[in-house]
This record gives structure tokens, sequence and C-alpha cells, in this order.
């Protein structure tokens, strides 16, 4: 079903080792261009870390990535390049305190990609009102609720024009009110066909935005399919009784 | 009345609103309390008068040289005044005072342009910039009457002739900043595991110079260094001081910013990374800025420590403020005026420490972002 030509994340055989713990065992994996996928599974199975090798925040031992056809080494430069391919967004949303909404925005577009003042304040802006936030422009982090920083952090992502966004459990650390006021960004999102990978406990909006749906355990890929089947007729046993447990909560 | 009654007629004086209430609640509340505060009362009554008569109602004002001053049992103030030159300039010769005045403007220009909101914050940035690195050249120039051997005001004064104030404040001033960008240099390159060589490097380099006592180091500085370099080697005393300072300093300070850099959460450095910031703009942006503000306790205290140990200068033969002031009643005019040398050096050190833990207390509320 999928076109190997067109998978802008490929991932072959990907292990990795903390000590000796083997927290991802023989991961492969592909996603094509605007495609939506949805990782879950039991807390410790993996998934963040999966997400986070694919930007090279982790380093693995065996097995490659590909991004956009860029081959994921030590290489400064190569991580460079991939990270340019990718952005992220975290579940603590990491915005820098010390700096204001639109200089959280503006910093790495100046710093990184050279764009002017004038440009990087104009996209910000821009990004800013997609997550509904403008008016916060001035502010400092410490001063927005935690569903308002998620948004700036996802605006933040936007900012650099990435080609996939990473999304680690984006809801996780957010007070139950505010989940949705970010879940509804990132759908939108979804609609305009942006490349997304998001690793999630939010079910509903799972079911929703996922072409694809992968349940992680023990550090293994279980079960990868439609989000119809695996809903509603889940192959493997292990993400039955994930289900069932997610459900019944 | 029964014993019990009088005391609970006592407990109730501590509710009473005012004065009284206070006074039976904060300082007669139990015997114990009861018995400090008039302990307390009396050890004031033995300090405050006392002191008050020594230093202003016996105290003599004015006056020609010390015989005016025998009898009085009070502190002898016109010896300041006459010895005031030698205590904030050293031995700086008197026709050229205009130049150390010029640098005490400078400086206190610098200072109010910098900590007050005269200058839009923009402006500011660029004036404390530019003040770092062309301020040390320019005082030295106007102190000393020439750079790099070229004579640029007439006369050349040596250094060996600065002293005082002006000779503390460019000990203590010239160490901190010098000492800043070693400093955070050694406490990067402590936490560097990815290159070995240079981790190792700064741990050695810290462990070494806090290990040793300030005064060894000057001492070094002072006499064993001129023995070690080679012959006809002519390198400045003030010189050797402030670099042994600066090294003593710079040990210290990283280890300051090194607890800062630890409280900085990894999820700084993760979203630096994701947004592909390279290691120095990542330090730079990121990193250092949360970090410098974390760590303004720990910095202000380690100057304003600084500021004083600069009077251990005296012992390798420099005359900073507290020298000049002691040295001033070694005049045999003035011997016996010790009391007041050390209480007029220590009110302006007080002052300048003071002043500067104000002023970081003032600087740590305004860059406080997270309410």
């Amino acid at each position: 079903m999928q076109n190997q030509e067109e998978g802008i994340i490929k991932i072959k055989n990907l292990n990795k080792w903390y000590g000796d713990f083997h927290v991802l065992k023989d991961i492969n994996f592909n996603c094509n261009k605007k495609e939506k996928i949805v990782i879950c599974g039991p807390s410790g199975s993996g998934k963040s870390t999966l997400i986070r090798c694919i930007n090279y925040l982790e380093n693995y031992q065996k097995g490659s990535i590909e991004v956009n056809n860029i081959l994921l080494s030590e290489n400064h430069n190569v991580i460079q390049k991939v990270r340019r391919q990718v952005s992220m967004v975290f579940q603590q949303f990491n915005l820098f305190p010390h700096l204001t909404i639109l200089q959280n925005l503006t910093l790495a577009p100046i710093w990184v990609n050279h764009a002017t003042k004038k440009e990087a304040e104009e996209t910000a802006k821009y990004f800013l009102e997609r997550v509904h936030i403008s008016e916060q422009a001035d502010k400092y982090p410490g001063q927005l609720s935690g569903g308002q920083q998620q948004r700036v952090a996802i605006a933040r992502s936007l900012c650099m024009k990435p080609q996939v966004m990473l999304f680690d459990e984006p809801t996780s650390a957010l007070d139950p009110e505010m989940i949705s006021e970010v879940l509804d960004v990132i759908i939108e999102l979804a609609e305009e066909g942006m490349t997304m990978l998001v690793v999630t406990h939010e079910m509903g909006f799972a079911r929703k935005i996922a072409d694809c749906v992968c349940f992680m355990d023990g550090g293994e890929i279980i079960e990868k399919n439609n989000p119809e089947d695996f809903f509603n007729n889940p192959e493997n046993e292990r993400s039955k009784l994930f289900l069932k447990q997610i459900i019944q909560n | 009345m029964k014993l019990s009654e009088i005391n609970h007629k006592y407990q109730n004086l501590q509710y009473r609103k005012g004065v009284v209430g206070w006074i039976f609640k904060n300082l007669l509340s139990s015997p114990l309390n009861i018995l400090l505060t008039f302990f307390s009362i009396y050890l004031l009554y033995l300090i405050i008068p006392a002191t008050i008569n020594w230093a202003i109602l016996d105290a003599v004002w004015q006056g020609k040289s010390n015989k005016d001053c025998d009898f009085s049992g009070g502190a002898c103030w016109f010896f300041i005044d006459a010895r005031f030159n030698t205590i904030i300039y050293g031995f700086y010769p008197q026709e050229y005072l205009w130049r150390p005045n010029l640098v005490f403007a400078i400086l206190a220009i610098s200072i109010l342009a910098v900590t007050t909101n005269i200058l839009s914050a923009k402006l500011k940035i660029r004036f404390g910039v530019t003040a770092l690195i062309t301020l040390p050249f320019i005082i030295f120039i106007i102190l000393k009457g020439s750079i790099f051997g070229i004579e640029i005001l007439h006369p050349i004064v040596d250094t060996g002739k600065w002293g005082g104030l002006i000779l503390t404040l460019i000990l203590s001033l010239g160490g901190i900043m010098l000492c800043f960008p070693l400093g955070i240099m050694l406490a990067l390159g402590r936490r560097c595991d990815s290159m070995p060589i240079v981790k190792y490097f700064c741990i050695a380099f810290i462990e070494f110079w806090r290990g040793v006592p300030l005064i060894t180091i000057l001492f070094m500085a002072a006499i064993m260094l001129p023995l070690l370099l080679p012959e006809g080697t002519q390198f400045d005393k003030l010189g050797r001081a402030l670099i042994g300072i600066v090294l003593f300093e710079a040990a210290y300070i990283a280890e300051v910013i090194r607890g800062g850099l630890q409280a900085i959460p990894r999820g700084q450095y993760e979203a630096a990374d994701s947004l592909n910031l390279t290691y120095w703009k990542k330090t730079g942006l990121i990193i250092m800025p949360q970090t410098l503000k974390l760590v303004i306790p720990g910095i202000v205290n380690n100057f304003i420590a600084l500021l004083k140990d600069t009077s251990l200068v005296s012992i390798i033969g420099m005359w900073d403020l507290l020298n000049s002031a002691i040295g001033s009643t070694r005049d045999p005019k003035w011997i016996g005026f010790i009391i007041e040398a050390y209480v007029f050096a220590g009110i302006i050190y007080w002052i300048m420490c003071f002043g500067t833990s104000k002023y970081s207390q003032h600087l740590e509320k305004k860059l406080n972002t997270t309410n």
C-alpha cells in the first residue's frame, strides 16, 4: 500500500539500548508525505524515544533513519540538515522563559535561517494568528496558561517551516480543560496537509486525524493499522488490552 | 487574685491593639523573652551612648594638628580631612589629581547610565558593552598617561604610585570584569563531556586556583614570578597582582556559574537543539542568559567578597584603600588615630558593598519573568 519512493521518513531495523536495556527493538517504519501517524502504547514502551531518534535528540546503536532522502548519521552537518526538515513539539512546551512570545518565535528564524527581524516578526505574527494567540505576543511564557504555552510552542515549530512535525505527548502536561484548545490547533494543521507523527494518549483525537495508528509495547511496533480497524477490531491481544484500559478510564 | 487570674490578664495584654499589644506580644511574651529583652536593653545602653559620645558629641571636627585632639576622648575626624587625599588617591602626585577625579567621574557616569533608566534598554546594552571593552583602556591611559610605551598625557605616573580608593576600585572592578569571561569558559568547559581534554584541564585549573589562598597567589605574583621570568623582563606589579586576582576569582565564578548551568532543565537544550541552534548560539542566546539570571546572588556575593579581599594586596606593598588609611596613621604627626582610620575605611567599604547588594536585589526583581 505504501509507496517507498514517497516515504519522507524511512526507518529500518532501528535498535537502541540504554546500557543493557533494549528500548527499541528492530523498528521498521515508513511515513509518507502528508500522512498523519499516531503512535500509542503504554508508558515505557519506547514511543517517545522513537520519535526523538528521528531528529537525533537520542542516538541509536543499530539501524538507519532516512528523512526526506537524507540518511541520518552522527555527523554534525547531517544532523543539522535533518533538523531543518523536522521540528518537534514537546510535552513540557520548553519555551524560553527569558524571552517574550514574539522573541521565542523569531529567535531561530533570525539566528539559524538568517531572516531579517522584520520578516521573522511577520512570519511569527502570522503563525500566532493561526494558533489563535496573537494578542499575547509581548508577554512572557510564564504569564500564559499551559494550553496557551503549548500553542505558542506549535507556532514556534511552524516558524521553521518544517516538512514534518513531531509531537511528543503534546497534551500530557496540560490541565484537562486546556487539552481541546491544543488538539484543535493540531487538527487544523492536519487538515491543511502537514505531515505529522504524534505520540498521544488521546484516543478520540487519534481516531480523528490518524491515517495510520502504530501500537507499541516493550520497544516493538506490535500493530500498525488504519484507525477504523485498530479501534474497532484490533488484531493483537495486547492492543485489545490497552484499548480496554484506556477506554475504561 | 489567684495566680491563674493574673496570668490570664497578662495573656490578654498581648491581644491589645497598638504599641502596648505589640510590646507584650513580641518582647514580653514569656519569662525567657522578658529576660532577653531587658538584657538587650542593657547592652544597647552600654553601646549606643558610648558610640554617640565618641563619634559625635566628644568628637573634634576641626583643628590644625594632633594636639587639638589629645584630651577630648572622642574621635578626631579632622585627621580624616587632613589625610583625605592619601586615603582616596594614595601617592598619586597632588598636582595631577584631576586625572583620578576624571576616572571617578567616568565610573560614576557609567554606573548611573547602566543602573538607572536614563537610557532606553537598547542604548543601555550598547553603552554597557562599549564601556566594558573601552573603559579599562581609557582609565589606564588617564591614570598612567601612556599606553604601550606611547606617552599621551604628561607626566607618566607609574602604577606604583596609584593607591587608595582608586586602586581598590581598579583591582576589584578590573578583577570581576576580566574574570567573568574566563569563568564562563571554565564552567562550560567543565561540563563538556565530549571533549575530555578540555574538561579535565578546566577541572584541574579550577581545583588548583580554588585550593590556594589568595595571599599565596599575590605573594607568588609579586615576588616569585619576577625571579622565574627571564632576566630583564619588566612586568608591572599592579598587572601581576591583577592577573593573580583574576585567575583566582575566575575559578570561583566558574563554580558559581556551573551551579546555575545545572539548574537549567534539559528541555531547554533539547528545544534549542531541535530548532537547529549551534552550540555557541544555544549557549549565548538560551542557556547563559537564564543561567546568569539565576546566579546573580552568587556572583554579587563573590564580588563583594573580592572587593574586600583586595585589601590583601597590602602584604605585597601596595597601598589600597585600607592600607592607605592605616598607613596615614604611621605619620609621626598622626600616630594613635588608627580607630578613626579603620572606621572611615569601613564606612567606604560598607557603602560600596551595600550599594552593590541593593542593586542586585533590584536586578533580580526586574529580570523575573515568571509571573
